[in-house]
């Protein structure tokens, strides 16, 4: 057992850089899209400073729309696009393409929600100072959600790990494309076992050191 | 200082319209406490939102400084929301933020220079009496402490408007008097005008120059806060005055009395008088007090005198008659059995 277990430890080692890779491009996108998408779907609703039905109805509709898609789907239908902005539609890069757009949304609704919850009480007491706009998102709803913004991170970063399973299916690569190749297809118990414990172990990691930032950085 | 012109709120809520504020119209003058009294739903904090445009007027019109802040724009708005602060019964205070950051903000959002923000900043902090919790966060402090820190938020940028919208309604008494105390030093020493709402009608008795009464987004009844509490008309503002100056005899109690029972107002200088023991040395009648009190309202003594007369019947109304030129406000409660 031992014997096969040291046997896939290369092709193991290169899926977990594979999968490292693909959630950390797609993460990086999620942050630097779909944070300011989140914050314009929470500043365009009724009642704040930036109000706007129009925006607040187009990119909410949008951003349904590529959440209702399942992921397998989205990930052929967006091949095109994938073969545009990368030049291939095979491997990693071009898997972290499709991965990137389904995180967006998801990421951007986790955003709306924990500025949802921040008390309105508190936002208006910055209008009420004076405040603008850009110096209310920067420095009353950013810091007042981080701890929620931290959270989001986690999950949104677990996620992306369970949809980069299916990249398999563009040559994509990743351990969960290994498990089910090795494990799965050949009935490999031992490797099957081995990526799954791997796989709980990077999830563990994850909620742990998100549920630590989120604490450290929560002053409430 | 604020003018309010025939100004209505009206909320749309569900297709159905709610009226918040109902034509108010309202003058305050520069330097004085102005308090907005009410329960809840009567409008008063929609009033007082309306005052920094929290809430757009449905219709009316709204000076400050004789700046018709109704028709501002954006910019305008903001710039001038600089020269009116506000403070908030829950406080409102960035969490993530230090007590010296959060007043920070308010001068940041001024467009002050850095080492203009932290001067000021240490000046407000050694004004509300937080130098040394500058660094802790909101979380750590008291609700008397958080509610220092948003005044001093509030007039970091030296406004001449200051809004309290229930400002002691969250905090116990000992702490609401030492807030008060602050309010009423800051109204003196900077002669910044203070518009404040509350349904705790001891907090107008206690800083207030000027009442209004509010129901139904109506204003009900308005004026001095020393004759409202002395002369008040409307049922409403008796109930609010009776919270904080018991006046009436219990019912068995009344029952009882064989004499004339008399209720005497005195105020001002001449509840300092000792006009109930002249009444006693010129007359042939005895008094039993029933029921006495005199609060000080702004340092102005206000007697309230609940008692029997007993005597001759004719004794008795000369006596009355007495007390009745020297003092005008003589209610006669019961009538000899």
């Amino acid at each position: 057992m031992l014997d096969s277990l040291y046997s896939i430890l290369p092709d193991l080692n290169k899926a977990f850089f594979e999968t490292l890779y693909m959630v950390a491009i797609s993460l990086g996108v999620a942050l630097i899209v779909g944070l300011p998408l989140g914050i314009a779907l929470f500043v365009t609703d009724r009642g704040l400073f930036f109000e706007n039905v129009w925006i607040k109805q187009v990119a909410g509709v949008l951003v349904n729309l590529i959440r209702s898609v399942p992921f397998i789907i989205l990930l052929v239908a967006l091949l095109p696009l994938t073969q545009l902005i990368t030049g291939t539609t095979i491997g990693p890069t071009a898997a972290s393409v499709s991965l990137s757009v389904a995180a967006i949304p998801f990421f951007a609704r986790l955003v709306e929600t924990s500025l949802r919850e921040i008390d309105k009480g508190v936002i208006e007491a910055a209008v009420a100072v004076g405040a603008t706009p850009w110096m209310i998102i920067r420095e009353v709803l950013l810091p007042e959600a981080k701890p929620g913004i931290v959270q989001a991170i986690t999950v949104t970063a677990i996620s992306l790990l369970g949809y980069s399973a299916m990249a398999g299916i563009v040559g994509g690569g990743g351990i969960g494309d290994f498990a089910i190749r090795f494990g799965y297809y050949r009935y490999d118990n031992t490797i099957m076992l081995t990526t799954v414990i791997l796989l709980i172990v990077i999830v563990q990691l994850m909620q742990v050191i998100g549920d630590g930032v989120a604490r450290a950085v929560n002053k409430r | 200082m604020i003018e309010v012109r025939d100004v209505t709120k009206i909320y749309t809520a569900k297709g159905k319209d709610i009226v918040g504020v109902k034509n108010v119209s309202l003058t305050i003058e520069k330097g004085e406490i102005f308090g907005i009294v009410g329960y809840s739903g009567a409008g008063k904090s929609s009033l007082l939102r309306c005052l920094n445009l929290l809430e757009k007027p449905t219709s009316g019109e709204i000076l400050i400084d004789g700046v018709p802040i109704t028709t501002l724009s954006k910019k305008e708005l903001r710039e001038e929301r600089l020269k009116i602060g506000m403070i908030f019964q829950h406080f409102h205070l960035i969490s993530a933020k230090t007590v010296f950051e959060n007043i920070a903000f308010a001068l940041r959002a001024a467009g002050k220079k850095k080492a203009e923000i932290n001067q000021k900043t240490l000046e407000l902090l050694q004004m509300v009496g937080l130098e040394n919790q500058k660094d802790q966060y909101p979380a750590q402090l008291s609700g008397g402490q958080k509610q220092r820190v948003g005044i001093a938020r509030a007039l970091a940028n030296d406004p001449k408007v200051l809004l309290c919208d229930e400002a002691t309604s969250a905090l116990d008494p000992n702490t609401t008097k030492s807030i008060l105390s602050l309010l009423k030093s800051i109204n003196k020493k900077l002669g910044i005008t203070i518009v404040l709402i509350t349904h705790e009608m001891e907090v107008v008795k206690e800083i207030c120059h000027r009442m209004a009464v509010m129901q139904d987004g109506e204003i009900i009844e308005a004026g001095d806060v020393y004759n409202l509490f002395a002369h008040p008309e409307k049922e409403l503002t008796k109930t609010f005055i009776s919270s904080v100056i018991q006046m009436e005899l219990p019912e068995p109690l009344l029952k009882g009395r064989k004499g004339v029972v008399i209720k005497i107002h005195f105020k001002g200088a001449i509840a300092e008088e000792a006009v109930v023991s002249e009444l006693f040395q010129n007359f042939k009648v005895k008094g039993n007090i029933l029921h006495g009190k005199i609060e000080y309202i702004q340092e102005t003594p206000l007697g309230i005198f609940i008692m029997e007369l007993l005597g001759e019947e004719a004794e008795v109304k000369r006596a009355i008659t007495y007390i009745k030129d020297r003092i005008q406000n003589l209610e006669v409660v019961k009538q000899v059995a």
